[in-house]
């Protein structure tokens, strides 16, 4: 057996985990032609390396077929129920930062505060006849937040990219979406409201407590953690 | 846990009790539009219930109780009065307990009845009350229709207490409205800020989406009529905490509501309510004497109840949710009855947490 390590297959977020395994002695690289998922780990025996798109990660892990997986914050607490009892947080990897926020047209000059986005969706269901419709594929996370909030009136619509632009196309009101810079959303002539972000997320390293390593592979697994922590 | 089988004879049976005491035998489709559902309890239905979906009929939902079929059937062809029963599966999700079930059998007992609604409160009470005379239960009553006399009737806009009791159901929003509208509230710079400003609506932003610039100059008008209202002041807050934590026994809770009802005449008719409901159920040999009321309760369950709200509970066994609830919703048909209305009040039995109980008794 060996230790199944769960790591992004694609574009800066796999770059940035490689750098980070790298620093730490720990070798990642992509095997084969440049279109095969396949990968090897050097500097240390007995890991196995899994290339997987970031969003499938959390699920892996919850079901115990990696037992180390890189990811964001955000998906894990999207995608898993009860999460801190399917997983650990190893460590905060410190890149892929990016906030969970919400934003409506900066042309709302009266809505800055989910108090505000409240009554503005009370009006605009009695005015309009249905209820304000926010994009978002951050569905449990921006639906409990606005639940603990109190705002009512809302619905979600999935959006699963180009989310910014569905004000503009008449397909939803506001939004609901992941932004490190904000300048898409700035482009796009929407605003951040101001009560802070339903989440903050990074990359992060996450160990499965949904599978039991036997006794070779957790000295494996140890002296992995060791030389990353 | 008791097996399935068992289960279902022990509904079959609360039915047939159901049916002697005048309930015709009713059956709902288990797949329910979504939209409807949707509508009626917003976005967080879908944390509660599972949806699914085809490419032809849209979303749909596992029904997550029969309360809205049973009053589309009646509203669609219902004779007056009526009384309904039915028995089956009702699906809730789970997200954070994986200890409560998400697929249970519901037995339930509804009347729709124009003429005397005290006597159906009764009723409904003292029928699912007298099927589970068998174990020992602590029972709760409620009235959501006292609080809301009581946001009718504050010295204030419109327009907050249409906010008040838009969020009746959440107590913590409302709470916060409150403090808000009674000026105790923390100010919000952004808002105070655009209440000041001189003209608001002159900006560069582009005008996208569905809301119009129309509507954003109405809400900023609403607002600076709201920041020139008086606050809702410091004694009419007090009466609603008052009454909130009115927690007594019914002969008691009606003394202290009449006290309240003197300087809060709002609730004066709701309380003549309450007073009627109580001889209806005397009446009918409830024991009122030790029958807890509780004025917020109810406040927080999905259902849409507006009036007499009602909970029998496993004294001891706060991990087991009620063994039976029920209400009046009498808003709710107004909804789903696009212009017309039936009032209406009914409850539901988990036969699969009675049956739990009675085995260990």
């Amino acid at each position: 057996m060996t230790i199944k390590l769960g790591v992004p297959s694609k574009g800066r977020l796999m770059d940035k985990t490689f750098d980070w395994f790298q620093s730490r002695g720990v070798t990642l690289s992509r095997t084969g032609s440049n279109r095969e998922y396949a990968g090897a780990v050097a500097g240390i025996d007995g890991v196995d390396l899994v290339l997987l798109s970031a969003g499938e990660i959390p699920r892996e892990l919850m079901a115990g077929r990696i037992h180390l997986g890189v990811t964001g914050t955000d998906l894990v607490r999207e995608k898993l129920g009860r999460w801190e009892q399917q997983v650990e947080e190893v460590a905060p990897m410190g890149f892929g930062k990016a906030d969970l926020i919400i934003a409506v047209p900066s042309c709302w000059v009266d809505v800055n505060t989910l108090d505000d986005l409240d009554a503005a969706a009370a009006a605009f269901r009695e005015h309009h006849g249905y209820r304000m419709r926010i994009a978002t594929k951050y569905h449990r996370l921006v639906r409990e937040y606005l639940r603990d909030n109190g705002v009512a009136d809302y619905q979600l619509v999935d959006s699963q990219g180009a989310t910014e632009g569905t004000v503009k196309n008449l397909t939803a009101e506001a939004v609901a979406d992941i932004t490190s810079t904000g300048e898409t959303l700035w482009a796009n002539h929407l605003k951040i409201l101001l009560d802070g972000p339903i989440l903050r997320s990074q990359a992060t390293l996450w160990r499965s407590r949904m599978t039991e390593p036997n006794d070779a592979d957790r000295a494996t697994q140890s002296q992995l953690l060791n030389m990353l922590g | 846990m008791s097996t399935k089988a068992k289960v279902r004879a022990r509904a079959a049976q609360l039915r047939r009790a159901f049916e002697d005491a005048g309930g015709e035998f009713v059956e709902a489709a288990m797949l329910q539009p979504a939209e409807i559902l949707l509508d009626l309890y917003g976005e967080d239905i879908r944390a509660r219930a599972y949806v699914t979906s085809d490419a032809l009929r849209g979303e749909q939902m596992l029904r997550p109780d029969f309360t809205v079929p049973v009053v589309q059937m009646h509203m669609d062809h219902g004779a007056e009065p009526a009384r309904y029963t039915y028995a089956g599966e009702v699906f809730r999700r789970q997200e954070d307990d994986d200890t409560r079930e998400s697929e249970y059998v519901q037995v339930g007992f509804e009347i729709f009845d124009r003429e005397e609604p005290a006597a159906a409160d009764a009723e409904v009470f003292s029928v699912i009350g007298d099927t589970l005379s068998g174990v020992s239960l602590r029972a709760a009553t409620g009235d959501i229709g006292i609080l809301t006399a009581a946001v009718r009737g504050l010295e204030t806009t419109e327009r907050r207490k249409r906010a008040l009791l838009r969020h009746i159901w959440r107590p913590r929003r409302f709470r916060a409205l409150l403090d808000r509208f009674s000026g105790r509230g923390r100010k919000v710079s952004s808002r105070t800020t655009l209440i000041q400003s001189s003209d608001p609506m002159k900006h560069d932003f582009p005008d996208i989406g569905m809301r119009t610039q129309t509507e954003v100059a109405e809400r900023i008008d609403a607002l600076r009529e709201d920041a020139a209202a008086p606050p809702i002041s410091a004694r009419e807050v007090g009466l609603i905490d008052a009454l909130l934590n009115v927690r007594e026994t019914l002969p008691f809770a009606l003394e202290h509501l009449r006290d309240l009802a003197v300087d809060m005449p709002a609730i004066t008719d709701a309380t003549l309510r309450l007073q009627e409901r109580i001889e209806a159920m005397s009446a009918r040999g409830v024991d009122v004497t030790n029958l807890e009321f509780e004025a917020s309760y109810g406040r927080t369950s999905m259902e849409y109840y507006d009036g007499f709200v009602f909970g029998f509970y496993a004294p001891g066994r706060a991990d087991l949710p009620p063994v039976a609830t029920g209400g009046r919703y009498d808003a709710l048909t107004r909804v789903l009855g696009q212009g017309s209305e039936i009032p209406a009040v009914g409850g539901v039995i988990r036969p699969g947490l009675l049956l739990d109980l009675e085995v260990s008794a």
